[in-house]
């Protein structure tokens, strides 16, 4: 009984983690255990680590943001698209990180005043931000670059690559704010239950419109990284990313239905997804069966948690 | 005859006995109470009996045949039906199609099996008609029945299947007095057609009303079991917590409320669910307010609580209040311990510490951080004032039992002073120490000048603790009673003015 299912949530997911590399460690020792491999690995996931950080938020709500991958999109667009006209590099990530936040505070406002289930309202959202990137684009992938530009998502500092460095931070503040912080509290209370909540004097909206803001943010962000890395601003860029956003959440033990989760678990979950990609890809293994495998992993490691939970709980 | 007899039952969860061998014996068509504090082993008994659980050791012997059950499903194919407190009911399904719920009767056309709702509906009115149930529509949905119809489908659905022995896990503890009067005469209709019945209730004055014999658990042993009318309340009580109790409620403390202390007053207070209240509390003064479920009192208690919209005046210490959220009334030092604890009163998913400090984290954090220390001194303090039984302050609160959840939501407001508490059903759900605890933490804050609104269903509860009680009918009021010198029938009459008309 002192084993909870809290502690199979929290720690069964290190144990995946550690299994992973310990399989692509033996299958692959020379290209796979190495420390510029991890850096590497680090670097791959930093931009679906800023996603899912802010997922996190509001899956902790008992909420979802299905559009944060079409914010990252239209963010990378809007802030290339910025640089290129003005010459301005501060001006493009202001606009860039305007944006999010403000696509993330109407989706707050829609789930928390108009009172439209998340998953809809994200979804509409979603497909209508990708849209506007496609207006503001015209379909067409803006380059042209400045090297300043290019440095946030491939420059390094201190032989640290920079988007490690922001991912690393996020995870910083996301840790303070959700486990030391007041607000992090609400956060946790309002997903567990809202009306117990309210009769306890937060602000429900507030606490709301203010998560999927955070999701805005971080979108941005990893928008922003992600045009950097590739030095051109696709407009189709950031689909899918949202997937993947959930999945890393997920598999790092939050709860679909609000209250419960550890953003230590978002970070592994993360790394486990990378870790896959990263892995099959050094074992030669195609791409489509990549996509096979991941869906495999997160499934089982769903069921390994209930099936723990379970086991716990008799 | 004994239908059932149980022989040397033996559970365990994880090392812990919960059952340490039980002996008991039924007899066919009797109406037998089992009773015992939460923890006693009650639930857990009634499970295995049901085929919800299976037991360590021990048999089982139906009409003098050993049965075992591995399923609930072979429990009800040998006539044993289980109702629980949370009904296993499809809300969005009608009546009769619940009743018929996995066996719908089904008619063949064009070689296909197609369901047959002519036939469906007459038979789960035929039920319904045998068992003395009116006036549910077998086409309604289940979601617009109230609680009691909700129950009493359930029942119908059990007694459908030809259910021989009923177990029931508090059937009354959602009813209101009315609605159990009348689950008591189906019972007793159920009884002459033969139907054993096994109820536990928390009720022990109901008990006594309709039971022929009770069996007491505690700690997971039997106790005694005793013919109804060979045994009185007291007996009971102290067979269930083990120690003679000679009172329920501990010695009332002397106080004085100076009459003429206007502290807190509620001026043509109307909503949907009331009207026209009018009423005031004194300073240090336990107000009852009593009524049957569905009378307004919970909803008046919420709208003062700023949950609910209404429209009149409140007045505290003389100035006018404005409240329209929770924030406005605690701000002003008016708190509400609401009736469903899970719904309203607690995060089920977060620990001791975080349920305490919920509402108070302006009064625990520095600059939006929350300061470690004064936090968990303040659950401390909190948890050893109630005498909460908890195994740490980081322990989930849906593992505590129901008078330590009770506590921290009643701890929660101490932290803040309270200049009024409102107390919904604070003790529904709770084993009888802890009831004690909690009557005697009324006295001791009503006697520190703490006024408390007393909403109850249990009128020896209102009529023990309270300084004065309102009685509540339709949404008004429709009596004040001084509990010196009111019976229970004073609050009933008054309960039910108004209905009958």
């Amino acid at each position: 009984m002192t084993l909870s299912n809290g502690f199979v949530r929290k720690y069964g997911v290190i144990f995946g983690l550690a299994g992973i590399i310990t399989f692509f460690a033996i299958e692959s020792p020379n290209y796979f255990f190495t420390a510029s491999n991890f850096i590497l690995i680090s670097k791959q996931s930093s931009i679906n680590i800023l996603l899912a950080l802010g997922e996190m938020f509001v899956i902790l709500t008992a909420g979802i943001d299905l559009s944060v991958g079409a914010i990252a999109g239209l963010v990378g667009a809007v802030a290339a698209g910025t640089i290129v006209a003005t010459g301005n590099l501060f001006l493009g990530l202001a606009a860039g990180i305007g944006i999010g936040i403000a696509f993330g505070l109407i989706n707050g406002v829609i789930v928390a005043f108009a009172k439209v289930p998340a998953f809809i309202a994200t979804l509409a959202t979603m497909s209508a931000i990708t849209g506007i990137t496609l207006i503001y684009t015209q379909g067409e992938p803006i380059w042209n670059l400045p090297s300043s530009f290019d440095f946030i998502g491939q420059g390094n500092l201190a032989d640290i690559p920079f988007s490690i460095i922001l991912m690393a931070l996020a995870f910083v503040c996301a840790w303070i704010i959700l486990d030391r912080t007041k607000y992090g509290r609400h956060v946790y209370a309002v997903g567990g239950n809202i009306k117990a909540s309210r009769a306890a004097g937060i602000k429900i909206s507030g606490v709301l419109v203010s998560v999927y803001a955070i999701s805005g943010l971080l979108s941005a962000i990893g928008g922003i990284v992600l045009a950097s890395r590739l030095g051109t601003a696709e407009p189709t860029a950031g689909s899918g990313y949202e997937l993947d956003a959930i999945a890393a959440v997920v598999l790092g033990g939050t709860s679909l239905f609000g209250g419960e989760g550890w953003v230590v678990g978002t970070i592994i979950g993360g790394y486990i997804i990378a870790v896959l990609n990263n892995g099959m890809t050094i074992m030669n293994i195609s791409s489509y069966y990549q996509e096979v495998v991941k869906g495999l992993v997160i499934l089982l490691a769903v069921m390994l948690t209930s099936f723990g939970k379970k086991y716990w709980n008799e | 005859m004994d239908i059932l007899k149980i022989d040397n039952i033996k559970k365990s969860f994880s090392g812990v006995n919960v059952l340490k061998g039980i002996n008991l014996s039924i007899k066919s068509g009797e109406l037998h109470a089992i009773v015992g504090e939460n923890g006693a082993g009650k639930s857990t008994l009634m499970k295995i009996i049901a085929g919800e659980l299976e037991p360590d050791a021990g048999k089982i012997y139906l009409n003098g045949k050993e049965v075992q059950f591995h399923s609930p499903l072979d429990a009800i194919n040998s006539g044993i039906a289980l109702i629980h407190q949370e009904f296993s009911l499809i809300p969005q399904l009608t009546v009769y199609e619940n009743i018929f719920l996995g066996r719908e009767i089904s008619k063949k056309f064009l070689g296909i099996n197609f369901v047959d709702k002519k036939k469906m509906k007459r038979e789960a009115e035929d039920v319904l008609k045998t068992f003395g149930i009116e006036n549910i529509p077998v086409d309604s949905k289940i979601r617009d029945l109230s609680v009691a119809n909700k129950q009493l489908t359930e029942i119908a659905k059990a007694l459908s299947i030809n259910s021989k022995i009923l177990i029931m896990d508090e059937p009354t503890a959602a009813l209101t007095l009315r609605e159990t009067e009348k689950l008591f005469s189906i019972l007793a209709n159920l009884k002459s057609n033969g139907v054993t019945i096994i109820f536990i209730s928390h009720r022990l004055e109901e008990i006594f009303q309709i039971a022929d014999s009770v069996t007491i658990l505690r700690n997971g042993e039997l106790i005694d079991t005793k013919k109804i009318n060979e045994v009185s309340i007291e007996e009971i009580v102290s067979m269930m917590i083990g120690k003679s109790m000679n009172n329920r409620f501990p010695p009332k403390p002397v106080k004085k409320i100076e009459d003429k202390d206007e502290f807190f007053e509620i001026k043509n207070l109307s909503s949907d669910a009331f009207k026209g209240i009018n009423f005031s509390l004194r300073k240090g003064e336990i107000l009852g307010i009593a009524g049957l479920v569905g009378c307004g009192n919970t909803q008046l208690a919420e709208s003062i609580y700023g949950l609910r919209k209404f429209t009149g005046e409140i007045y505290l210490e003389g100035k006018k209040m404005n409240i329209s959220k929770p924030t406005d009334a605690i701000e002003h030092g008016i708190f509400l311990v609401p009736e469903d604890r899970h719904d309203l009163g607690l995060v089920l998913q977060l620990s001791v510490k975080e349920n305490h400090s919920l509402p108070n984290l302006d009064l625990f954090s520095k600059v939006g951080f929350v300061a470690s220390t004064i936090e968990k001194k303040s659950v401390r303090d909190t948890i050893a004032y109630l005498n909460t039984k908890i195994s740490s302050i980081n322990q989930r609160v849906d593992n505590l039992s129901g008078g330590n959840q009770q506590k921290i939501v009643l701890g929660k407001w101490l932290v803040r002073s309270p200049k009024i508490l409102i107390l919904d059903e604070p003790t529904r759900g709770i084993d009888v120490g802890a009831k004690f605890e909690i009557y005697r933490f009324m006295y001791e804050q009503s006697s520190k000048g703490v006024s408390i609104i007393l909403i109850s269903s249990e009128l020896t509860e209102v009529l023990n603790l309270s300084d004065r009680i309102l009685v509540m009918s339709e949404g008004r009021i429709t009596g004040e009673l001084n509990p010196r010198n009111a019976t229970q029938e004073d609050i009933l009459k008054l309960a039910v003015k108004g209905k009958e008309s």
